[in-house]
């Protein structure tokens, strides 16, 4: 048997899994002010009278993460930044013991100037009497040569126990995220070691002997020692296990969108052929921009609780496209121009979220919301049908049309938002730009021909949602657990990235510390050889079982090296992921 | 995370997988490292840089630009139309108002490429930068541009292509023809009868550093773009003057490159040569990019980058400055120029030999325009390139007067019956946006 746990904002869903499908599936509400009691009783509940012995796995997924984020509650920590030449290192500052320090390595991986031991020795000092204990070291261009960082780490060692480096995190080049991205394990790793070493603790002592496994941003996981090198992984891991229980109902080879609706948001992610889509560099999104791999997913504030209002706003009499304010606006809905256009008129408008007051009219709450639409409906059982009336009245006499039509308008518009939110995700996919000629010409171009739904509000969403987007749209079964299913039922995942360079005779994959001589007859076979024995050996180190290995090459480049127009060489670079998706041997039953 | 002053597109298109040879300067890597360093830099996360993807320009956005000969497939590659297509696309960006300015990173390059083309000059098929003007031209109405070319090399496509076009004020900057390929683009080649003036060549003395690029731009090009007005300015910006370029003999660096794009404020760059491509495009392009974002370029400086052995010399300077001083006063009699140049309706011969290096053909023009105070004037090319065809090409420019046109068609209905055997004739008719091929 195996055990998914996934904390929710509002509740926390956990589910025992065996061959033969859901045995067993518990709900309690989240203590953001205190996580670590929110979990444990979310276990004891799971497995009361539960032989644990009988656990062979266990995925947690939590927002202790995110939260600190979104709460601004991260740990002072000292960042140390070598970079060379190139945009200001300053703008990219995090915290108040951020330094920059000399040293430059080029984008070769060549050393352009040294870095400088007095320099690093005197700020260490002063972090360390500043009272700070972790720190991240950056280096510009270190996953092409991590020498800096692993210098300024030596310094470092004497007054601290913990350092974070910056070419451990990624091979992808981006060094604003790459600061960002340390910055954010630093800072959280007190946090997270302490929340996962009391869980862990304490599931020992209640005899569940299995090894925790952590669900990262990817869709898949990780053990508890790789989690605390990485722990800015966990970040967003919810929307993750949503996208992960929806996998066992995609068909395959097939285009599939999952939209899971909650109250407040709706996040919507892409399957291809049952493997969800990744983010290309890294979690896209404002504040968590970084370099941590993670499920390409959009939010939106549109859900079943969103509160619902009448603004003004303009329409363009002749097409009805344009913003609030009167401007022409494109496919994304970005105005093309600041010029409003002739053709505008103001008319009174319903805007549906993006926030939340509370539960519905219907169950007591403050504000009109889609809830209240869809039991007025009769849509939806249960709730005060007359507390919602009288909110659709009060809508409908502002808005000047009959409370069946200011239902049916909240109804439809709600579906349609969601939709379109959906279809600009994919249509911005598919516009994304492509570096080869090859690519660009064969370019796959996403088309969905399922939408999968989970989350509370879906049942009652489905068939608006179909209607309206012309794909064939069904509920997931238990979708309401969907979440813990996907965490418990993830693979652990990881990536490699390896550099060949024939001219300078040396293979390397700095996150792993590998280096190997090459010789000028190396190919792409050889390459390729090289960068699975590496994945596996990093996959099994985060705790996976190798029968669900799955590799999969996500880059290959290779050119020539050229000197005095003679050929010296080939560079050869090599990514390649386990690829998400879920553990054999529980296909059964959900 | 980072926001830019000015909403500035890019097109990134790097084309690994394409390259005339091997080992040619123009091949798969040319931009691999300038990736790396533009990635590296965050460049993609800045809130206000958007990255547009390439489309593929269609044949009949080839046809208002060129003669292409047998036709356009024949001549070009997927990623020749995905190159121009690139820079189209930063265009209508440009004109729908959705970017300030922007910047396609494109190959390969195109401003060898003259109005017919039998295949590759100088690394180019198609002239990228033209065939965006004309776009730009067709569907925005817009009428009047400068094309400013700083690459080191003559722009001697895009000069051919608006040689007789006052409309179009072309100005390029390049390495003095007797020291570099392809040898043309003196002070004296001012464009035709109907033109002359609004083409202005440029060369500049081996050893040409930062001061005499910025000398020119403020002392020449400048005072030009003011009086001319353009609705748009574009730069062909080759990055091959940089100090470390193999094929060529300049002083110019980054933090030059990213003050000539503050000075010259161009709406759209394209890039074009510029082959050192560890030692300069990656530091220069980022200086491009910034500059034209309105950012803080200060910090990209080259690793290698030595200020004392970058000086330029006195005697390079005083010669600066008076090929400067000769383009201003060419500039301030253009029209004084274009009236002596011939009288109003009489037909202007000119014949000219065309090496294609980069493809090894050989070609024979004489070419025939009508002299015209209302036009750009009626063209027509004989061209006979060998091995290749020989053909007949009659170009009537966009805004060609009533005569002008009548003289465009005449000029192809005595091509269809004359008695010498061309293996093709062809009309461009920019008015009518036809093109007939017989
Ligand atoms: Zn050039
Ligand atoms: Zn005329």
């Amino acid at each position: 048997m195996i055990i998914g746990l996934d904390v929710g904002g509002t509740h926390t869903d956990a589910v025992l899994l065996s061959e033969n499908g859901l045995e067993r599936h518990v709900k309690v509400p989240t203590d953001t002010s205190n996580l670590f009691n929110t979990v444990l009783s979310g276990f004891d509940l799971l497995l009361d009278g539960i032989d644990s012995f009988k656990v062979k796995r266990v995925v947690i997924s939590t927002t202790l993460t995110t939260n600190s984020v979104v709460q601004k509650q991260l740990n002072p920590v000292g960042i140390i930044v070598s970079s060379g030449p190139g945009i200001d290192p300053k703008l990219f500052r995090r915290g108040e013991h951020f330094y920059t320090v000399s040293g430059s390595i080029d984008h070769r991986g060549r050393e352009r100037s040294p870095i400088n031991r007095a320099e690093i020795e005197q700020i260490s000092e002063t972090i360390k009497n500043a009272g700070i204990e972790y720190v991240g070291v950056i280096g510009k261009f270190s996953p092409r040569n991590p020498a800096h960082e692993l210098e300024i780490r030596d310094i470092l060692k004497k007054n601290f126990h913990t350092i974070f480096l910056g070419h451990k995190v990624s091979g992808n080049l981006n060094f604003p995220r790459r600061i960002a991205t340390v910055h954010l394990n630093t800072a959280v790793y007190s946090m997270h070691k302490n929340f996962f070493n009391a869980v862990n603790d304490t599931l020992k002592q209640k005899g569940l002997k299995a090894p925790i496994q952590i669900l990262k941003a990817d869709g898949g996981t990780m053990n508890l020692a790789t989690s605390m090198e990485f722990p800015g992984q966990t970040i967003l891991s919810g929307p993750a296990a949503s996208v992960m229980g929806a996998i066992h109902h995609a068909p395959a080879d097939k285009d599939v969108l999952v939209l899971d609706i909650g109250g407040t948001t709706t996040d919507i992610a892409i399957l291809v052929n049952k493997a969800p889509l990744l983010e290309p560099v890294g979690v896209g999104r404002g504040k968590y921009k970084s370099l941590i791999r993670a499920l390409h997913t959009t939010s939106r504030g549109i859900g079943g609780d969103s509160q619902v209002t009448a603004i003004e706003r303009y329409i363009d009499k002749t097409d009805g496209v344009c913003d609030k304010r009167g401007r022409d606006i494109d496919i994304a809905g970005n105005a093309k121009s600041d010029n409003l256009i002739n053709s505008r008129q103001k008319i009174k408008a319903l805007q549906i979220g993006p926030g939340r007051q509370g539960p519905a009219l219907a169950f007591g709450g403050p504000a009109l919301t889609p809830t209240d639409a869809m039991i007025w409906l009769g849509i939806m059982e249960g709730g005060n049908k007359k507390l919602a009336e009288e909110g659709l009245a009060l809508l409908a006499e502002t808005l000047g049309i009959s409370i069946r039509e200011t239902a049916e308008k909240i109804f439809h518009q709600t579906c349609e938002t969601i939709v379109s939110v959906a279809n600009i995700m994919v249509d911005q996919i598919n516009k994304k730009p492509v570096y080869t000629v090859h690519e660009f010409l064969e370019g796959y171009k996403i088309r969905p021909q399922q939408i999968l739904l989970l989350g509370g509000p879906a049942p009652y969403f489905a068939s608006k949602i179909e209607e309206i987007s012309g794909i064939k749209t069904t509920v997931l079964p238990n979708s309401s657990v969907a979440n813990a299913i996907g965490a418990a039922l993830a693979r652990t995942t990881c990536e490699v990235s390896l550099l060949v360079d024939t001219e300078r005779g040396v293979a390397t994959a700095p996150e792993e510390n590998f280096t190997a001589s090459v010789s000028n007859s190396y190919r792409k076979d050889d390459a390729i050889k090289t960068a699975i024995a590496l994945l596996e050996k990093k996959a099994v180190n985060a705790g996976a079982d190798l029968k669900n290995f799955e590799a999969e090459t996500t880059e290959f480049q290779s050119f020539n090296v050229v000197r005095q127009f003679a050929l010296r060489g080939k560079i050869f670079r090599i990514k390649m992921q386990v690829k998400p998706g879920l553990i054999k041997g529980f296909s059964h039953g959900f | 995370m980072l926001k830019s002053s000015k909403k500035t597109g890019l097109v990134f298109f790097p084309a690994f997988d394409w390259a005339i040879d091997p080992t040619h300067p123009e091949r798969e890597e040319r931009l691999l490292y300038t990736q790396d360093q533009v990635a590296e830099e965050g460049i993609f996360d800045i809130s206000g840089i958007v990255e547009y993807k390439p489309d593929l320009v269609t044949a009949n956005e080839i046809r208002r630009t060129h003669f292409c000969v047998p036709d356009e497939a024949a001549i070009t590659t997927q990623s020749h139309l995905i190159s121009a297509g690139g820079a189209t696309v930063i265009a209508r960006a440009v004109m729908e108002k959705k970017i300030d300015n922007g910047f396609a990173l494109v190959r390969p390059p195109g401003h060898h490429a003259m109005r017919i083309s039998h295949g590759g000059r100088g690394f180019c098929h198609i002239n990228i930068e033209a065939i965006m003007v004309e776009m730009i031209r067709q569907q925005y109405g817009v009428r009047k541009v400068a094309i400013i070319d700083t690459d080191c090399h003559h722009g001697d496509g895009t000069n051919d292509i608006y040689w007789h076009d006052p409309d179009t004020l072309f100005i390029s900057l390049h390495q003095d023809g007797r020291t570099l390929y392809p040898g043309s683009g003196f002070t004296g080649e001012l464009g035709g009868p109907n033109a002359k003036g609004s083409n202005l060549n440029i060369p500049l003395p081996p050893a040409t550093s930062t001061e005499g690029y910025l000398y020119v731009i403020r002392n020449s090009v400048l005072p030009a773009l003011e009086e001319f007005k353009p609705e748009i300015i574009v730069n062909s910006a080759g990055q091959d003057n940089h100090y470390t370029d193999p094929l060529t003999n300049m002083k110019f660096s980054a933090q030059g490159y990213a003050e000539l794009t503050t000075l010259l404020k161009p709406d759209i760059a394209v890039l074009e040569g510029g082959y050192s491509i560890e030692g300069a495009l990656p530091y220069v392009n980022l200086g491009i990019i910034l500059a034209l974002a309105a950012m803080d370029y200060s910090k990209v400086i080259e690793p290698d980058y030595d200020e004392e052995r970058l000086k330029q010399a006195s005697h390079v300077t005083d010669s600066i400055k008076r090929t400067s001083d000769v383009i201003n006063d060419y500039w301030k009699r253009r029209y004084e120029l274009r009236e002596k140049a011939g009288n109003h309706g009489e037909i202007q011969e000119r014949h000219r030999e065309i090496f294609y290096d980069t493809d090894n053909i050989f070609e024979r023009q004489k070419e025939r325009v009508r002299i015209c105070r209302d036009c750009a004037g009626a063209l027509e090319i004989d061209s006979k390139a060998s091995p290749g065809l020989h053909i007949l090409a009659v170009h009537i420019p966009l805004n060609a007067c009533n005569v002008c046109k009548e003289t465009g068609y005449e000029m192809f209905d005595r091509a269809i019956h004359s008695n010498k055997k061309y293996d093709k004739i062809f009309l461009q008719d920019r008015p009518k946006d036809s093109y007939i091929v017989r």
